[in-house]
């Protein structure tokens, strides 16, 4: 499973909101209504799920879900 | 059996092994913490297990199981990992009563850092450590009752207990605010001020300490172990489930305080 498709199951399961709802561009806040419980819970799992570690401050700028899923992904290709 | 797990801190004797029994009673299985520590002298060690393993066959006696998990809370990777821990062998932790507890009164002009620093990291860093390890497991299941026990002293303060005293109104801050942050991951938190409870801690009162005590307790009685075991049991029940960011005194109605 791509990190977008991890990703979206993950927000599906937070925020019970329709997966096609979610896109790449879509902003957490905004979009997504999620808020700031939300996306740290969001990044915990993301953390099981692919075993990485987000740090705070790289949390921080995360605010879209093409962020995560470029973020992750190049911790994954590191 | 009910079906549910709780975790005990500083349950090998005291108000903390009467919380076990009154879980065990009711179904529960129960996670029995006891002081283990690479730092105390192995006399010690050995003593407070022997404590906790007689709290597991009572346990096993009111028709319940559950396990032993010797570790100093006061320390951050201790806790973590004793919560880990439980998580993995019960599968789930769905009560955390944070009860651990140390004191020695002693006045403000001669409390010293050492002394300040173990009683804060006991009685208050303890919470926030196995709180912060605990709500992890209970987010995700979307279900959770934290119960800290505080004193009395920790609402109305006490002399000879500056260090007490400011670990237990910790406790109330700790127990609102986790209350308001998870209350909408269905994560209850509550705290329970004893007043004064029969207890190692009460043992060493003179008798003229005692009756000046009852003399301001309404109900005529020292509270016992059992009476806030109770209170910590009604918490945890499915009846209490809106009930959160409560402070609940079980003082028989303390005057002084």
């Amino acid at each position: 499973m791509s990190v977008f498709e991890e990703l979206r199951k993950i927000i599906v399961e937070i925020k019970d909101i329709p997966e096609e709802d979610i896109q790449l561009e879509s902003k957490f806040a905004e979009d997504l209504e999620a808020d700031s419980l939300d996306i740290v819970e969001m990044l915990m799992l993301l953390e099981e799920q692919f075993d990485i570690q987000i740090p705070e401050e790289e949390a921080a700028k995360l605010k879209t879900v093409q962020q995560v899923v470029d973020y992750v992904e190049a911790r994954l290709n590191a | 059996m009910n079906g549910k797990t709780v975790l005990v801190t500083g349950s090998s004797r005291g108000i903390g092994r009467a919380i076990a029994l009154q879980f065990a009673r009711e179904g529960y299985r129960v996670a029995v913490n006891y002081y283990d520590s690479p730092d105390a002298l192995p006399e010690t060690n050995q003593a407070n297990l022997q404590q906790a393993e007689d709290v597991l066959q009572e346990i096993e006696a009111a028709g319940s199981n559950g396990m032993l998990v010797g570790a100093d809370v006061s320390k951050p990777v201790a806790a973590q990992s004793m919560v880990d821990k439980v998580a993995k062998e019960f599968g789930q932790i769905d009560v955390l009563v944070n009860n651990v507890g140390i004191n020695k009164d002693q006045l403000l002009l001669r409390i010293s850092d050492a002394e300040w620093e173990d009683i804060i990291s006991t009685n208050l860093s303890s919470a926030f450590y196995c709180s912060r390890a605990a709500v992890k497991y209970m987010m995700k299941k979307r279900y959770g009752r934290i119960i800290n026990i505080s004193s009395v002293v920790g609402i109305g303060g006490n002399a000879g207990q500056v260090h007490y005293a400011a670990s237990k109104s910790g406790l109330l801050g700790l127990t609102f605010s986790i209350a308001k942050e998870y209350g909408a991951r269905g994560i209850t938190a509550n705290v329970i001020a004893p007043g004064f409870i029969q207890s190692d801690m009460t043992a060493g009162f003179t008798e003229e300490q005692k009756a000046k005590m009852l003399s301001g307790i309404a109900v005529g009685r020292l509270g016992t172990p059992e009476d806030v075991a109770n209170a910590a049991a009604f918490l945890a029940s499915p009846g209490a489930s809106y009930i959160s960011g409560q402070l609940i005194r079980v003082d028989g109605c303390l005057s002084s305080l």
